[in-house]
């Protein structure tokens, strides 16, 4: 492999799960994870945000969960890009709570209420992605801010951009986002094999994807892809939830669904039991919590039975995807598993079933993912130029036509970039301005379809209706995001388009939650320097406590010890208040007064040694 | 802008070996994905997205015989006809109106008519085989020198396939939607 590190900065590779997020990079070795400061290659995808205002990120914030659910967010990729009334269902089995949107049915962003401050996705993401730029920075010693980040292939326009936005607040310049199961493909050193064609069947936390890919000297050629935005563990997770919650309703007659902490604990029970059911054949859920004690065994078989319907709303797509690659099931030749979904013994033989081949386990399924993305961080430096993804668009983009009927534009599995031009004019005289819809998907009416967003073409000289002629065209760049430019055809003037986009932030929002995330990052700093001269005022407090006993103590006139008395009572003032300066400068003080009594307790403990050594 | 088989380098034929086409077509997204130019200016990076966007472009209709024959009746001044393919072509007639009729009987819950759907359904897919090898065998006539005689008789056929793929899609929806309907007994 021709590979030059030497001139590239660091551009990382960043996984960012529903359940977990990693970030890795690559060097002359191959592509490596970065571990956080706990040791911790997983970081979990978790946010807490503390009564002072405080965020919490990663494993911290998973503890949090369990003690202060309403104040922590998991699963939030569930809601990016999304709008209130696709995500209902499961909002209700997530603790913290979410603000009732100004109108309903407004395509508006979901704001997440989180003690007395509001947060969208994109915030919340934007906290676990600065955790792991601060693992990246911390494990070079320099700055990153250059990213490349993973989403689900079939993840819509709305979703990347929120993805996008989520790296701009944390202050990263996203190079590229790429899609999960095409950089699981790069990491797997499948190029070993020259051409061939390879399925990778990506079950993750939250979101369900499947791509098959022609490999041909280095280049990854996506053939087609498909899945579930709204599919994974998590799902397997709520179903046992479900059928726990029952069971302590009917054992301790208690409805614990209401109990935040409660539902908290039952969800890690239950996730350590569908954990170790990987790998033994009976496992069971058990908890304990406010003096009382719910068990229940599991046996593979019966789990098997309860996830059965799961696992084959996965095997829809494969056929579909199967289908649009042009290609048979024996041509495939090899399957990779991706996503710790794919862990599952069920979930293996279903895929073995349907490809007809023993699908790769080989690589962990939770690092191959932000591996890739490391991969195509040294393709974008230019330190790998052998290999080369084309990846595709997921699903077909259409506008809005007479009747709310779709007219489809660029068609899924286009290889991308790739781009549309259609031209528009008036229906009435002397109008202006024309608007597009733009939707995404596979149906026929809009309504059936997601809204992506709308485009307002302005200026355009009043004329007789039919008369104008607007060329409009649409790009779907390599991150699978939309542009739209627009032509006056007739005097080649290029016309504004202004984008609304649905379930989406406008640029000015986005600009906003930077300047409120370094805002939120100062405070972050502030909060940890508080805490730490707390801890240092704890230990001085307690050292001259301990110095009251101590002859040395009787020795001082009553105006030092009533100098002490006076600095410890201003300590103890300025304890609780949320400034470091004023509790350092307080300690400062209290180091003074007691000066000359550490001088006089030395002093007697070498007399007392001295002394030791004259018998 | 250059047309579609300029962009691979070319001459305007309808019969293109898919192999070399393909190899041109990973050849040049070697030197123009956007990824190249990730290290260069921001207006070498725009150029980069316009033209591997018109190169992916290219090759999505290129590698498609349909869409390259299409493509090219335009390219050579021919209207695509695609507002005529609700016109029947006069020869198909007779077997439009039985499948038609059948199709009437089949939402109607009449599913005597299934059999009738099925036979149409074979007939018409057979034509489709049919209208394939005519183009087929035009396609490898085609000689842009020679006379446009050919490319005439390409659109006609062409029109006359995808009117016949319309029917087939309606039969399969009517399938489907006579799959999703459970059956009264």
């Amino acid at each position: 492999m021709d590979i030059d590190f030497t001139s590239t900065g660091h551009i990382v590779g960043i996984d960012l799960g529903t359940t977990n997020s990693l970030v890795a990079f690559m060097d002359l070795t191959g592509p490596r994870i970065i571990p956080g400061a706990d040791g911790d290659k997983l970081v979990p995808s978790v946010v807490s945000i503390l009564p002072n205002g405080e965020t919490v990120v990663g494993n911290p914030a998973r503890e949090l969960l369990l003690t202060q659910p309403e104040r922590t967010v998991y699963s939030v990729k569930r809601l990016m890009g999304r709008g209130l009334a696709d995500v209902a269902e499961e909002l209700k089995l997530f603790p913290f709570r979410v603000k009732p949107e100004s109108e309903p049915g407004s395509e508006s962003v979901i704001q997440l209420q989180l003690g007395d401050r509001t947060f969208t996705p994109p915030e919340i993401s934007a906290m676990v992605l600065r955790q792991l730029k601060k693992n990246a920075e911390h494990y070079f010693g320099v700055p990153v801010d250059k990213a490349v980040i993973t989403v689900p292939a079939y993840f819509n326009d709305a979703q990347r951009q929120a993805t996008k936005d989520a790296g701009r607040i944390a202050g990263l310049e996203v190079l590229r986002l790429v899609n999960e199961p095409t950089a699981a493909s790069l990491a797997y050193g499948l190029d070993k094999r020259e051409n061939g064609i390879v399925a990778v069947y990506d079950l993750g936390g939250g979101t369900f994807d499947i791509s098959i890919l022609k490999l041909h000297d280095g280049i990854f050629e996506v053939l087609a892809t498909n899945g579930d935005t709204h599919l994974g563990g998590d799902d397997i997770d709520n179903l046992l939830l479900r059928i726990a919650l029952e069971d302590v309703a009917s054992e301790w007659g208690q409805d614990l669904s209401r109990d935040n902490e409660g539902v908290q604990r039952l969800r890690r029970a239950v996730i350590q039991a569908k954990e170790k059911l990987s790998f033994v054949p009976t496992a069971a859920i058990e908890l304990e919590y406010r003096g009382k004690k719910y068990e229940r065994e599991i046996t593979r078989d019966l789990f098997d039975k309860l996830i059965t319907p799961i696992v084959d709303r996965t095997l829809g797509p494969c056929r579909d995807c199967i289908k649009d690659a042009g290609v048979s099931v024996a041509q495939i030749d090899e399957v990779v598993m991706v996503g710790g979904s794919t862990r599952i013994p069920l979930v293996r033989s279903a895929v073995e079933n349907l490809f007809r081949v023993k699908p790769h386990t080989e690589l962990n399924p939770d690092e191959v993912v932000a591996l890739g993305a490391a991969v195509q961080a040294a393709i974008l430096s230019g330190a790998v130029d052998n290999k080369l993804l084309l990846d595709v668009t997921p699903l077909s983009l259409g506008i809005e036509t007479m009747g709310g009927v779709v007219s489809k534009l660029i068609h899924r599995n286009s290889t991308i970039p790739a781009s549309a031009t259609e031209n528009f004019t008036t229906g009435v005289d002397g109008q202006t301005n024309v608007l597009i819809h733009v939707v995404q998907g596979e149906r026929e009416l809009v309504k059936d379809n997601r809204s992506l967003a709308r485009f307002d073409l302005r200026g355009i000289a009043p004329m007789q209706a039919g008369m104008a002629r607007i060329e409009v065209r649409f790009l779907i760049d390599a991150n699978g995001i939309l542009s739209v430019t627009a032509r006056d055809q007739r005097t080649g003037q290029e016309h504004s388009v202004e984008v609304k986009p649905s379930y989406g932030l406008t640029d000015e929002q986005v600009e906003k939650m930077i300047q409120e995330s370094f805002e939120q990052a100062e405070q972050d700093f502030a909060a940890r320097q508080v805490r730490e001269q707390r801890v240092e005022a704890d230990a001085i407090l307690a050292a001259v406590e301990k110095a009251r006993h101590h002859d040395a103590y009787f020795d001082l006139t009553d105006a030092e010890r009533s100098a002490i008395d006076k600095s410890v009572n201003e300590l103890l003032l300025v304890y609780h208040a949320d400034d470091h300066n004023l509790i350092a400068a307080k300690i400062e003080e209290v180091n003074q007064t007691t000066l000359k009594l550490a001088e006089n307790m030395m002093n007697t403990a070498v007399k007392g040694a001295l002394k030791g050594t004259r018998i | 802008m250059s047309d579609f088989y300029e962009i691979f380098g070319l001459a305007r034929s309808l019969d293109l070996s898919l192999d070399d086409l393909q190899q041109r077509f990973y050849a040049l997204s070697r030197e123009l994905h956007p990824d190249r130019f990730m290290r260069k200016p921001v207006a070498e990076q725009q150029r980069a997205l316009d033209m591997s966007s018109a190169l992916n472009d290219a090759y999505r209709t290129l590698k498609d015989p349909i869409k390259r024959a299409q493509y090219l009746l335009a390219l050579e001044g021919f209207d695509s006809g695609e507002q005529r393919s609700k016109d029947v072509p006069p020869e198909l007639l007779e077997e439009v109106f039985e499948l038609n009729m059948a199709l009437e009987e089949m939402r109607a819950g009449d599913h005597s008519a299934r059999q009738q759907l099925e036979q149409a359904e074979q007939n018409f897919s057979a034509m489709l085989v049919e209208t394939d090898q005519q183009l087929q065998a035009l396609f490898a006539h085609y000689d842009p020198s020679q006379s446009r005689d050919v490319l005439g008789q390409i659109r006609n056929l062409l029109n006359r396939r995808k009117y016949i793929q319309n029917l087939l899609t309606e039969v399969q929806r009517a399938w489907d939607a006579n799959r999703q309907s459970p059956i009264a007994i």
